[in-house]
């Protein structure tokens, strides 16, 4: 968020800031209603600064911007700047006014937030935890202990890392719920950003966060002090911190491997003779089985040539498949592995045979429900139109991917 | 059958119908007017012939030579089948994958390009990597948007028409991931280079300079000393840059590989921010407003941080240094005898261009100089060669790099005396593939 320039131009620039200013106030029409509502003056004013406006622009245009493009585009609405210009800086220039209490904020988490982050910030395996690993002490220093060289602490969570209130405030308003964002009101935003703050015990569990006391609140964070800024990687023409040498012969090294791929992770990525080309001087290796006793050449393991992939199936393969990726149920499902809630085939293995699994599954896909593959909810979907639902209901109960 | 075509080589070669049997004959003489029916005649012709000369011919040579195969002798498929376009079917190999356990959520995960199988220096397309932080669009062009506000003397609008009535520059360069390679500053973790390095491209992007568009719209050269960049999807992904980087040589971009963006690249406009990492590529670009301080967006704050061992976090280090690879052989392959082989890989440096990459194949002890191909262009990959004579001995490849700065691509011990080994960006450390006697290639940390 930023104030556009005329309104802070030094006044050694006061000939182009009284250039400047009636251009901008001309264009956007909320400005001229505004004129015009001066009973008797309005069109005489509202003409003299048009007028203005047409001086303004030809004397930049032809001072600074004689480009023949320069005028492609138009000029951006008040209201338009307004919808995008989102964004909250460290200063908490771009915070918008309000306020939202500890208990608005829990509220929104168990309903929006909590099916991944967890009911106390500390996500369930899928999503960096947000609370945890700071401490009492933290807070008073600014600084985190639990980041130091020697912690055993095994996660690195938000709360851990961030030194500026904006950047949470922000990224909750532009970015979550994570599969609707910017649908929160802004009590919300402070609200859920509030209830992080409690879990962190930086506020009291009775705090309400507002514009007034956001930076206040910022003199808290655990780790306030602990960002640096490093120039030289910042800057193209900077050096950079790490200093190798060219040697070409004879260099000081030590031939000892010190870490290799362990034996249990040769498959991890699958086969990856599959992913190398069929030709070629060189062949992806079979990881399936273990590593042959010769070279191919020698009359060792012979290298099986891959057959080449078929193209992978079309993506009309099925209506429900586009229809769960298109309302986000591969956000917390996918297709044969479990991510938030279960697979697909899981829950079609399930409910394999039920009489009504058809009906069954639509209601839980509409109405949501817990406790079936699990504590975590599967949050009611009513904005799922009800063919959809259907589609996607047959479709597991047909037996999935 | 070679004499009767030394009878009349020099003259009008016969119909085909002069090498059938009278009763292939008359079926291709059914069905002349049929186009593919004579197709059909020709091909049934030859594999009689090659049925005929049998296993004579496998003496004398290979089937692939002798007997000549169906698409020698057929007719082949008409233009326009398929009007864009696909790689041979025999290439479905080469694709970008996923890493198992990287991620758990895919519309906020990564796909790796298939290093180990390209060519020069231009990914393809639909190879090119890609990272969502909140999955990807295909946005209806004509109602997108960029809109450039802040320390502004004229807040505007464009329309994607207005953008491409602008003047366009095309450049060619890489893109990486701050966290390519990332998963190995502690231990190897991964078996092929489309893991380890996969999360770099290199394209021709067009688009209008942004400093076209700071001008256009009278950007505050006194203060404005920032730019952040905004995305329309839904994480609004947002990154501050230096106006030093915004008015030398970013582009707002609408193409590449001389093709429209790719949705999973940002279709119809991105952020091309050349040398700095990816993320702050801003895809399905909304926004662009000047500044006077830093923003401190999530992606500059929490993520994309580097942790030094102290505890504190290097914030805003977005230069990509300079960094190798050898993509073959390289990591999970396997060579499929001894003797020769040309060593090819990659190099970049995000503050300039390349100057020279040398080679080693005994774990860094002694180099050589490889050749580097052409064009070497600034910020994108430069594709090098070497030559090799493998003795068939176990052996540990290498490649370093030196960019126009004279900086010289560390080792990984260096960088972990700089930073620690809890950091998960930036890691740009020289690569080790060691090659075993049977011919495997491994992913190996030697220093």
């Amino acid at each position: 968020m930023n104030t556009p320039v005329d309104n802070m131009l030094p006044p050694v620039a006061c000939s182009l800031r009284a250039a400047a200013s009636p251009l901008k106030g001309a264009m956007p029409a909320p400005r001229h209603s505004r004129l015009r509502g001066i009973p008797g003056l309005g069109r005489a004013r509202g003409a003299a600064a048009l007028a203005i406006a047409g001086l303004a622009l030809a004397a930049v245009t032809a001072s600074a911007q004689t480009k023949p493009w320069n005028d492609i585009g138009r000029y951006a609405t008040p209201a338009e700047v307004k919808a995008w210009d989102i964004d909250v800086r460290p200063d908490f220039k771009g915070l918008p006014k309000g306020a939202g209490s500890v208990a608005k904020g829990e509220e929104v988490w168990e309903a929006k937030c909590a099916s991944c982050h967890g009911s106390f910030g500390e996500s369930n395996e899928v999503f960096t935890p947000i609370v945890g690993g700071t401490t009492k002490a933290d807070i008073e220093r600014g600084r985190v202990k639990n980041l130091e060289e020697g912690s055993s602490f095994p996660q690195k969570t938000t709360m851990m890392k961030v030194a500026t209130l904006s950047t949470l405030w922000d990224y909750i308003n532009r970015a979550m719920p994570w599969n609707a964002p910017k649908t929160l009101t802004t009590e919300e935003v402070y609200g859920v950003t509030a209830y992080i703050l409690s879990l962190a015990e930086v506020v009291p569990a009775d705090f309400t966060l507002s514009d007034e006391n956001i930076a206040e609140v910022q003199k808290r964070l655990p780790n306030r002090n602990g960002m640096v800024f490093y120039e030289p990687l910042w800057k193209v023409n900077g050096k950079g911190d790490v200093k190798n040498v060219a040697c070409m012969k004879d260099c000081p090294v030590d031939a000892t491997i010190r870490s290799s791929l362990p034996d249990f992770a040769r498959d991890a990525h699958g086969n990856i003779q599959e992913q190398n080309r069929v030709i070629g001087p060189v062949r992806g290796a079979d990881t399936t089985r273990p590593a042959p006793k010769a070279l191919p050449a020698s009359g060792g393991t012979p290298v099986a040539l891959a057959a080449p992939k078929p193209a992978p199936a079309a993506a009309g393969a099925g209506d429900a498949k586009a229809l769960v990726n298109a309302n986000s149920c591969t956000a917390c499902h996918g297709m044969k592995n479990k991510i938030v809630g279960p697979g697909f085939n899981e829950i079609a293995a399930k409910h394999k045979g039920r009489a009504d699994a058809e009906s069954y599954l639509l209601s839980k896909i509409r109405g949501g429900g817990s406790g079936v593959f699990g504590a975590i909810p599967m949050p009611p979907q009513p904005d799922l139109k009800e063919a959809d639902a259907r589609a996607i209901a047959q479709w597991i109960a047909a037996g999935a991917p | 059958m070679s004499k009767d075509l030394s009878d009349v080589i020099g003259r009008v070669l016969p119909a085909p119908e002069n090498h059938l049997s009278a009763e292939k004959l008359e079926l291709a003489r059914k069905a002349r007017r049929s186009f593919m029916g004579k197709a059909l005649a020709m091909g049934a012709g030859v594999a009689g012939t090659a049925a005929g000369a049998g296993k004579a011919l496998a003496a004398e040579g290979e089937a692939a030579i002798l007997q000549l195969p169906p698409h020698s002798v057929g007719l082949g498929q008409p233009v326009a089948m398929d009007g864009y376009g696909k790689p041979s079917k025999w290439e479905g190999n080469l694709q970008r994958r996923e890493s198992p356990g990287l991620t758990r959520v895919s519309q906020a995960s990564v796909s790796f390009t298939p290093l180990q199988g390209l060519f020069g220096i231009i990914t393809p397309s639909g190879l090119h990597f890609e990272r969502h932080h909140q999955g990807w669009w295909d946005i209806d062009p004509s109602q997108h948007r960029l809109m450039v506000n802040g320390l502004v003397k004229r807040e505007r609008v464009f329309t994607m028409d207005d953008l491409m009535r602008l003047p366009s520059v095309s450049r060619i360069h890489f893109i990486e991931c701050g966290a390519n390679s990332a998963p190995e500053w502690g231990n190897v973790a991964l078996p092929s280079v489309q893991y380890t390095h996969g999360m770099v491209s290199c394209c021709e992007f067009t688009g209008v300079l942004l400093s076209t568009l700071l001008e256009m719209c009278g950007y505050d050269k006194k203060n404005g000393k920032y730019v952040l960049a905004e995305g329309a999807d839904g994480s609004s992904m947002t990154r501050t840059i230096d106006m030093e980087r915004a008015m030398d040589d970013c582009i707002v971009a609408w193409a590449m590989n001389g093709e429209m963006l790719r949705p999973e690249n940002g279709y119809p406009l991105r952020l091309v921010v050349p040398g700095i990492q990816g993320v702050s590529w801003v895809k399905y670009l909304r926004r662009i407003e000047v500044g006077d301080q830093k923003y401190a967006t999530k992606d500059e704050a929490i993520h994309y941080v580097d942790h030094m061992p102290d505890g504190t976090h290097r914030q805003y280090t977005g230069i990509q240094e300079c960094k190798s690879v050898i993509t073959t052989p390289s990591g999970s392959q396997t060579l499929l005898d001894k003797g020769y082989y040309n060593v090819t890989g990659l190099a970049w440096s995000g503050r300039g261009s390349i100057k020279r990459v040398d080679v080693s194949v005994d774990g860094g002890r002694n180099w050589r100089t490889a050749r580097l191909e052409g064009p070497i262009l600034p910020k994108a990959l430069t594709r090098f060669n070497i030559d090799w004579v493998w003795d068939g001995k176990p052996a540990i490849l290498q490649s370093r790099a030196i960019d126009s700065t004279g900086y010289v691509q560390p080792k990984i011990n260096q960088l972990r005396a700089a930073r620690g080994t809890r950091s998960v960006y930036h890691q740009n450390a020289i690569q080790s593939w060691r090659v075993a006697e049977n011919g495997e290639v491994s992913n190996v940390q030697v220093y």
